[in-house]
């Protein structure tokens, strides 16, 4: 009871919104909003499930410090960049923006869902990606297969078995693949520039939280 | 007039009237029954030629009086301006030939219809004067102010200005009014981003040098008589001594009071000095600018570090208990005031709980610019705010998120919206509306402002929440007494940028009443009219109804109890000619007699000719213009309506229309403007009289043994373009579903 009070005391300052100011990209468009709710009736996405609350109610909740529910939501993770929120805001917020911005530091602090299916297969699609800088379709749809367990990645395996021998047949899928997968001309240059490019990006957050 | 009446008839023969009618009929009708001698037919009256032959008859034949036969009389005003001659028109084109089918079945009702309007112009000029003008003239042109606010000193300096002289009251020791009480004021130009100076010092220094402009502080008017051009105002002064000032014209801006927030102990005001209005943020924040630190928790005089404004306190009340209505500036005065806050120092918390946010002007780029401030406006009703100790509790549901029990705690400051309550002094209607509206929030002023001299009461009347009644839709600083213009608040909720428009509008209102009123003649709405209401004092029975139904307060009465005219108080709407029941009353140009004897003029064809006859006294302003815009769409009509403009639906009398059964016409329409709180009608309470008064016809038609569906009121506005032909046309249809009247034949 105490603790439930204490957040309540919490709320309705400007903590968490100069936090998101500070530390989300794009997130000093946050305090813009003027709450028309365009943005929510314009999201064809927004009758999935996923979406515990809309993009204004988004901006509401980081207005009214509810820092917890925010970050911890699926909602921004729902977003499929369809920009129709961006091309219809009155106030021109770059919604899309926000809502990845909002996504990756949650992300960052550990706080968004564990197994929330987007953020799973980004972390798998990126890491795919990184190691030869290029995917490998192969691998990244049968890491989507076993996401939730081996007996489940054969089910779910057999039952696209079709479409992966119409693939082998007309020769879009290469098996061996599996085992040498080819990559771009100049792998360590690619490296290279990820790694530098982590080092810009976490000195400028840490500019940021300090 | 010495003079000899002198009258000559014209018909045009352009427009395809000489192709659709038999002119040379029509020159018959005219002659023989019309009993007009000079009669020409023009083939192209309006063109230079046909003007300069009537000008011509005028000139050198002595012809006095003029019937055209022609288009509208809304039409070619400027071709046919004879000011010297009485005129009449009779409507054959847009009236006839451009609501009637070309066809030769429809050729000789059309003709008939043609027929009838000339005999009924000529019937109306023979009964017609040429008005002379009002001989009782006030030629006073200075400009009485009451009130020094902003609306008040705007409306003195423009008036100065333009070259008037002005006579400035104010209740107080000094000018400036609320604005005066401001730290600052919401910008009124580019780039709309931050407070500006409330600019009253200015405008305070620019009255004092103004030697036109005469300022009477702490003063009151404690009494106002007389009428435009020659109002007399005794001003009380401090020192108790009298002066009494000539004007010709008054504009009263006497503006606003907050709501009383006491009324709202629900949201904390009264339980803790921290709670405030805007006028107690605005006292706060200027003391702190005069201490040049921050602004301070009245509680203990620590630096606010959150606040919140609650708007809507006690405003937009659906219960009946507090203001019903939006007082539009105040949104914009709590970003205002947030911004006092954030432009000081960007980490105190400032919160807007707000229902809807309006931003009236330019008002959307100062709440982006507060929102870039870090203003942060959360949709949300306020419940309660929870003193305690030195911070508050704000207790609300978020309409966003739809938590009912949201709440921000440790507030050091709240600020309540709680909106403006005119300063109209007393509500002489009052006892009208006092069993229904009881519960509302609007009490009785019991304080007169104007302390006018009028029979009708002391100040002007009001028509919603305590506002002072103004043509909303049309004229919105016209009162309803004629040469007192009310401006500001007290006339409609509004800000600062909006009053100082208001004010510069109703000194041009009041500037043309005060010119006409030298000249003799209306000022609105029938500018320019010469013509006055003369009674004829042996036949007056005392009743008073004019005096108690004219909506302008015009007619008083004498010590014998007769009714006295004030002419330039007049708007020559003859809602009195249409109260008389004895006809005494009466215009030059428009009496019982003119329209009358158009009504008896018209020819009745027997039962059995199937050729009903309906009658239709139509608002020139609103129900005639329809008709002549249906008729420039080639909108059709029935050929049995005989169509006669009154100047109000007020003014009709009753006799008219006792007549016209009388002399066997099958039906009467009447044609007025919309009544009730959001009337149209020109004058006011015209067509609601004339709506009261035709309430009671039912027991004339009963006496005649006729149907009640015989006469009809309607409610007409000027874009019922296709209403109108349709309301007539069903008219002339259950007229042959009731059947012709039986009186045709006496």
């Amino acid at each position: 009871m105490s603790n439930l009070s204490s957040q309540a005391a919490a709320q309705y300052n400007n903590n968490f919104l100069k936090e998101v100011e500070s530390m989300v990209e794009e997130g000093n468009w946050v305090k813009m909003c003027m709450q028309c709710g365009v943005c929510s009736g314009s999201c064809p996405s927004n009758f999935q499930a996923g979406w515990d609350h809309p993009p204004q109610e988004i901006f509401m909740m980081i207005r009214a410090g509810k820092r917890e529910e925010v970050l911890t939501s699926q909602s921004m993770w729902m977003c499929t960049s369809c920009y129709n929120c961006i091309v219809r805001c009155p106030r021109k917020l770059p919604i899309t923006h926000i809502m990845h911005g909002l996504a990756n530091y949650a992300h960052r602090l550990g706080l968004a869902p564990k197994n929330q299916p987007t953020r799973h297969f980004a972390k798998l699609f990126w890491n795919n990606c990184i190691q030869t800088g290029r995917v490998n379709e192969l691998k990244l749809s049968l890491g989507l297969y076993f996401k939730d367990g081996f007996k489940q990645g054969i089910i779910n395996g057999l039952a696209m078995k079709d479409v992966a021998l119409g693939l082998l047949k007309a020769k879009r899928l290469n098996p061996f693949e599996l085992f040498k997968a080819h990559g771009c001309k100049d792998q360590k240059g690619i490296h290279a520039m990820l790694k530098k490019a982590h080092e810009i990006e976490d000195r400028r957050k840490a500019i940021k939280a300090a | 007039m010495a003079v000899e009446k002198k009258v000559a008839a014209y018909i045009c023969q352009g427009c395809g009237l000489g192709e659709r009618l038999d002119t040379d009929a029509l020159v018959d009708v005219v002659k023989k029954e019309g009993k007009i001698q000079q009669v020409k037919p023009h083939p192209f009256l309006c063109s230079t030629e046909g003007v300069a032959t009537i000008q011509n008859d005028i000139d050198n034949d002595g012809v006095t009086h003029i019937m055209i036969g022609a288009c509208s009389r809304r039409a070619k005003t400027d071709a046919f301006y004879f000011p010297t001659v009485a005129m009449s028109r009779a409507n054959l084109r847009e009236g006839v030939i451009w609501i009637r089918p070309d066809t030769e079945e429809a050729r000789e009702t059309t003709q008939e219809m043609a027929e009838d309007y000339l005999r009924m112009g000529s019937a109306e000029i023979k009964a017609m004067r040429q008005p002379e003008g009002n001989p009782n003239t006030g030629t006073s042109k200075t400009l009485l102010v009451v009130g020094g606010g902003i609306t008040g000193m705007t409306a003195a300096l423009e008036a100065a200005k333009t070259g008037y002289p002005v006579v400035l009251v104010e209740k107080s020791g000094h000018l400036g009014g609320w604005a005066a009480k401001l730290h600052m004021r919401v910008p009124s130009h580019e780039p709309y981003k931050a407070p500006v100076d409330n600019g009253v010092a200015g405008m305070v220094s620019a009255i004092e040098a103004d030697p036109n402009i005469k300022v009477y502080l702490n003063a009151t008017l404690a009494k106002t008589s007389g009428a435009p051009g020659r109002f007399q105002a005794d001003i009380a002064t401090e020192s108790g001594s009298t002066a009494t000032e000539d004007v010709g014209a008054i504009v009263q801006a006497t503006g606003f009071e907050l709501y009383d927030a006491n009324k709202l102990p629900e949201l904390g005001y009264g339980a803790s000095p921290n709670v405030v209005d805007q006028g107690g943020l605005e006292q706060l924040a200027r003391e702190a600018a005069e201490r040049g630190g921050p602004i301070l928790r009245p509680s203990d005089g620590q630096p606010v570090k959150s606040v919140v404004f609650v708007q809507c306190a006690g405003q937009r009340d659906a219960s009946g208990t507090h203001l019903a209505y939006c007082s539009g500036h105040c949104c914009n005065t709590s970003i205002k005031q947030a911004m006092y806050f954030k432009d000081a120092n960007t980490d105190i918390d400032t919160t807007v709980l707000y229902t809807d946010l309006r931003t009236p002007g330019n008002g959307e780029d100062f709440y982006r610019s507060a929102q870039e401030k870090g203003v942060t406006f959360t949709k949300g009703k306020v419940t309660s705010v929870e003193p305690a100790g030195n911070t508050c509790k704000v207790n609300f549901q978020d309409m966003i998120l739809g938590d009912q029990n949201a709440s921000i705690e440790n507030a050091d400051l709240v600020v309540l919206a709680t909106g403006q309550v005119p300063n109209s002094g007393v509500n002489i209607d009052f006892k009208a509306v006092e069993g229904e509206e009881a519960a509302a929030e609007v009490e009785k002023k019991t304080i007169s402002i104007l302390n006018l001299d009028y029979r009708q009461g002391k100040d002007v009347p009001q028509l919603k929440y305590g506002f002072t009644d103004s043509h909303f839709i049309c004229f919105p600083y016209e009162t309803r007494r004629t040469g007192i213009y009310t401006a500001g608040p007290v006339r409609r909720p509004m800000d600062i940028a909006q009053a100082r428009e208001d004010a510069t509008g109703a000194t041009l209102k009041a500037i043309q009443a005060l010119e006409n009123a030298a000249i003799g003649s209306a000022a609105h709405p029938r500018s320019g009219d010469l013509s006055f209401p003369s009674v004829r004092l042996e036949g007056c029975t005392q009743c008073k109804r004019c005096t108690v139904e004219c909506p302008f307060g015009a007619i008083d009465e004498d010590e014998k109890r007769y009714p006295l005219f004030n002419e330039s108080r007049c708007r020559r709407c003859g809602t009195c000619m249409g109260a008389c029941p004895v006809r005494v009353i009466s215009f030059e140009n428009y009496s019982v007699d003119t329209v009358g004897s158009q009504v008896k003029a018209v020819s009745i064809p027997d039962e059995f000719s199937e050729k009903p006859r309906i009658l239709v006294l139509a608002c020139e302003n609103d129900a005639y213009p329809a008709m002549d815009m249906a008729a420039m769409n080639r909108t059709e009509t029935s050929a049995f309506v005989r169509v006669v403009p009154v100047r109000c639906l007020g003014s009709v009398n009753t006799i008219w229309i006792t007549d016209a059964l009388n002399s066997g016409y099958d039906g009467v329409m009447l044609m007025g403007c919309k009544h009730g709180d959001e009337y149209q009608c020109h004058f006011v309470k015209g067509s609601e009289l004339a709506n009261y008064r035709m309430s009671k016809i039912d027991d004339t038609l009963k006496g005649f043994n006729l149907e009640t569906d015989r006469v009809q009121t309607y409610e007409v506005a000027i874009t019922d373009i296709d209403r109108v032909p349709k309301l007539i046309n069903d008219f002339e249809k259950r007229m042959f579903e009731i059947g012709m009247s039986p009186f045709k034949s006496f």
